[in-house]
């Protein structure tokens, strides 16, 4: 085996986002040795960008809400097909999991009794968002660093040593989850400041590796969101879970180009803000669906009164779940009636004082200002959908966020799948993070404390993972003596490729041309070459990056092939109802090679395949906190009458 | 929509030394510098190295110094330059460098680890915390703290004196122990613990002679200076000199500390 650095840890956590710290937090609180590995600084994820809060029905603002509330909301949100359960623990075990941030230091804003602010928000019934400004995401994550922090200082005291039994390895990156037969036994790492490579020995990973955005053009994530822990899971042996569903945000920045796709939080809706199209109509009033229609406001006067006595209107439909609302916005574009960059009009200026603005949205007013020139509280902002989000994930146990079929294996987070069904309401995902993140850390340490003995790691393993990391710095040109290919070319392509052809829209021709494109890309990027040397290299990184988003990518284009109706984040133009006889049915993603290896050189087969998994029956007490007139709209007839 | 060609100086190498190297390089409209940067290891440099994340102001990686300047590269507009300048990159001054734009920031988090955690209030279960807005408006201000480190990177404290490290914690994380110290339910005192004494004797208060650098380059706008640095001067002032804090604090201070 070549000379790597070998740890041994009990549980490692993969990424230090809301999902991963909680995860460490929780696995060391229950006495784990515990790795946390993340691609940035500590402290940078991507949670930093969640903008407008945390869901949780602790009823502060109104205390008509419960778990019972919250749970009927995400599912409706979901379009039914949530993993029930996860929802159901996610509904109930918020409340908990904010009041905890209280205890290490978090700093909400406040209700005038001096309990926790709530806001309202698309899709939810009560205003349920716990939140701090629009920052609440860099409040959440500064919490659990500080948290993080503070369990070092209690081992610093004991042993002398802040890293004794919590680390962070900041800058550094996993490409390949070891196991021991069918078990987890570790990850292959590499640093980035160094190039130098490593390994952490551990029974239980925990991936909590985020989303899949940079693999489209326009997006709201940052670099680190390349599918990471998904094709990590998928190279593992792991199945992944309705990859079709992503979340397409209604309102991403559209001007200038260099910040399209920059998030414009929900809150700027649920404050009062409302969007227009070019003939200063509220469009949103003319896109209410059907299963929706009876709890939307009809007129703009009913949708104003809302904010004010939310017990006798109904609320504006600028408030719909994410879904509905983008689809609304790229139809008025596509109709002529948008705003001059190619988006619509979202205003707060005439909707609320200006001191107010500041106040309650302080980061998009500064964005804005500086980015683009405009005053929110003068004149509306242009906006229009941008990627976002993915439902799809790992597939896994509701109650331990195991991975299905290899022991040792969790994950936790936006990496998970099934917890939101087809489309995920805002504010759920804070939440998320937390309730399964530190499910996930318990499970682990659980799993790990258990084992008799601790798997082996494999030295062939070890090799090959080396040997793979290490490629593009002697990648050949092609057989006519062309050069290598530039890492940064290829992504630009498969950006284009799926924004254009597995995006908000979708059609059959064009997710087949799609996965024509991803085959061509997926042999390129085998030529992928970078210059230099392996201290902190980008390119080197994008380069090995880009094997999980060429994954990740096959798995979004054959799944929305495959199904064939609309639902939530899955928009067929030639299949454009939802379908009830789809709703019980998932789309698992496997590797088609089960040893891990990538069938790159088979252009037409590809790397992935698809199996239909019927989902478990919803339960009884839970289907019962729906009307029946309801649940017509979303279940199949055979559930029906079961 | 515009475009033309910049010239950019950007600094390359690493620990053992290195250069500022030309670049000529296309902008359009709208971009900010970490477009450029970009746009020069797609084209030019593929092995630039550089941080970044959200680029969108929040998450405080794209630190650099532009023109001398410390700033976020995503939130510097190109449109703030003549086209004419020539924009000169460089790494923060105050850290090591790693490679070209990044540097290592291990300072700040030794620093962060230094200051005692939050201490959470005794017999207060969880979900019945109680604060009123107006008292925690203050803590919020410095919570908006993105972690960026320009402030510690322009500190003169430490920028021109490295043999300062070691006791300063710079202005960020004394604006942590005021943060905490202004916290309506933190109960440090409760268990022992003087975070105003400790600001000025653990952490290097002392050597902060406000001069506002630290406010001046903070992209958040944070009053660092005024909200956080000088009130905590101003309370540990009030303890060291107070003849009967004095008292108290022989009378119940242990042997051990």
């Amino acid at each position: 085996m070549s000379q790597v650095e070998r740890q041994q840890w009990d549980v490692v956590v993969v990424g230090a986002g809301g999902a991963g710290l909680r995860a460490a937090i929780e696995a060391r609180e229950r006495g784990a040795r515990t790795a946390v590995i993340c691609k940035s600084l500590f402290g940078k994820a991507h949670t930093v960008m969640a903008e407008g809060g945390i869901a949780a029905a602790m009823g502060n603002v109104n205390s008509g809400d419960s778990w019972q509330v919250h749970f009927r909301d995400t599912l409706r949100g979901g379009k039914f097909l949530n993993q029930w359960r996860m929802a159901e623990l996610h509904a109930r075990e918020a409340p908990d999991r904010v009041w905890e941030l209280e205890t290490w230091g978090a700093l909400f804003d406040r209700t005038a009794d001096g309990r926790i602010s709530q806001r309202n928000f698309g899709g939810h019934e009560y205003p349920r968002l716990a939140h701090v400004g629009d920052r609440t995401g860099l409040e959440l994550i500064r919490t659990l660093q500080q948290k993080i922090v503070a369990l070092q200082q209690e081992d610093f005291k004991e042993f002398g040593d802040y890293e004794a039994r919590l680390k962070v390895f900041q800058e550094c990156t996993v490409t390949r989850v070891l196991k021991d037969g069918d078990r987890v036994s570790g990850a292959f790492c590499y640093e980035r400041e160094s190039g130098r490579f490593f390994v952490l020995e551990a029974p239980s990973v925990v991936l909590a590796t985020g989303g899949i955005g940079k693999s489209f053009k326009v997006t709201s994530n940052s670099w680190e969101y390349t599918g990471d822990g998904h094709a990590l899971a998928l190279l593992a042996g792991a199945p992944l879970l309705n990859m079709e569903f992503v979340q397409f945000h209604p309102t991403g920045m559209v001007w200038p180009p260099s910040v399209k796709g920059i998030l414009v939080t929900e809150s700027v809706r649920g404050d009062g803000g409302v969007l227009r199209n070019s003939e200063g109509k509220r469009f949103m009033f003319d896109y209410v669906p059907d299963v929706f229609k009876e709890k939307y406001a009809e007129s703009e006067d009913e949708g104003d009164r809302w904010y004010d006595d939310p017990d006798h209107n109904r609320r504006p439909p600028e408030l719909l779940p994410r879904d509905e609302v983008a689809r609304a916005i790229n139809s008025e574009v596509k109709a002529g009636r948008g705003s001059p960059h190619g988006g619509v009009f979202l205003d707060v200026s005439t909707r609320m004082p200006a001191e107010r603005i500041r106040r309650r949205l302080p980061s998009m007013y500064h964005q804005f200002k500086e980015l683009a020139d405009v005053d929110i509280t003068a004149e509306p902002m242009e906006v229009g959908p941008t990627c976002h989000y993915v439902m799809g994930g790992i597939a896994v146990d509701s109650d331990t966020a195991a991975a299905r079929g290899v022991p040792g294996l969790f994950a936790a987070g936006e990496v998970a799948g099934g917890m939101h069904g087809s489309n995920r309401l805002g504010g759920n995902s804070l939440s998320d993070l937390l309730v399964f993140g530190r499910r996930a850390g318990l499970h682990a340490a659980e799993y790990a404390a258990g084992l008799g003995e601790r798997p082996a790691i494999d030295a062939d393993q070890v090799d090959t993972a080396a040997a793979e990391a290490l490629r593009p710095f002697s990648a050949e040109g092609p057989a006519d003596g062309g050069v290598a290919e530039n890492p940064y070319t290829l992504h630009q392509e498969l950006q284009q490729a799926m924004n254009d052809l597995v995006g908000i829209i979708r059609r059959e021709e064009e997710m087949a041309e799609a996965l024509d494109r991803l085959a061509g890309l997926r042999m390129r990027a085998r030529r992928a070459g970078v210059e230099g040397h392996r201290q902190f290299n980008p390119g080197w990184h994008l380069s090995l990056d880009l094997r999980n988003m060429l994954l990740v990518s096959e798995c979004i284009a054959r799944a929305a092939l495959e199904r064939t109706e609309s639902r939530g984040g899955h928009t067929r133009e030639d299949h454009p109802t939802m379908d009830r006889r789809w709703r019980r049915t998932n789309l698992l993603c496997r590797l088609v090679d089960p040893t891990g290896g990538l069938a790159a050189t088979d252009p037409v087969r590809g790397q992935i395949d698809l199996v239909r998994d019927t989902t478990e029956p919803i339960r009884p007490d839970l289907l019962a906190l729906f009307e029946k007139e309801e649940l017509v709209k979303y279940l199949a007839e055979e559930e029906l009458y079961e | 929509m515009s475009s033309y060609d910049a010239r950019f100086r950007v600094w390359r190498g690493d620990a053992e030394g290195g250069d500022l190297t030309d670049f000529s390089v296309e902008v359009n409209d709208g971009e900010v510098v970490l477009d450029i940067i970009h746009r020069i290891q797609a084209t030019q440099a593929s092995d630039l190295a550089v941080r970044w994340n959200c680029k969108a102001g929040k998450c405080g990686s794209c630190s650099a110094e532009i023109n001398g300047r410390p700033r976020l590269m995503c939130m510097t507009r190109m449109s703030v330059f003549d086209r004419e300048d020539v924009i000169t990159v460089t790494p923060l001054r105050a850290f090591p460098v790693v490679r070209d734009l990044v540097t290592d920031v291990g300072f700040n988090y030794t620093k962060a680890r230094e200051i005692p955690a939050f201490v959470p209030p005794a017999g207060v279960a969880p979900g019945e915390y109680r604060m009123q807005q107006e008292d925690v408006d203050r803590s919020q201000e410095f919570r908006k703290c993105i972690e960026c480190f320009l402030c510690q990177d322009t500190c003169h404290a430490v920028r021109d004196h490295e043999e300062n490290k070691a006791a300063f914690a710079g202005p960020r994380f004394l604006m942590r122990v005021a943060e905490l110290d202004m916290h309506p339910l933190d109960a440090a005192s409760d268990s022992g613990l003087d975070r105003k004494r400790t600001a000025q004797e653990d952490h290097g208060l002392g050597y902060c002679n406000i001069t506002k650098c630290c406010t001046e380059v903070c992209p958040e706008g944070i009053h660092i200076t005024d909200n956080a640095l000088i009130p905590l001067k101003e309370r540990a002032v009030d303890r060291k000199y107070d003849p009967v804090v004095w008292l108290g604090n022989k009378i119940r201070r242990r042997p051990s500390s």
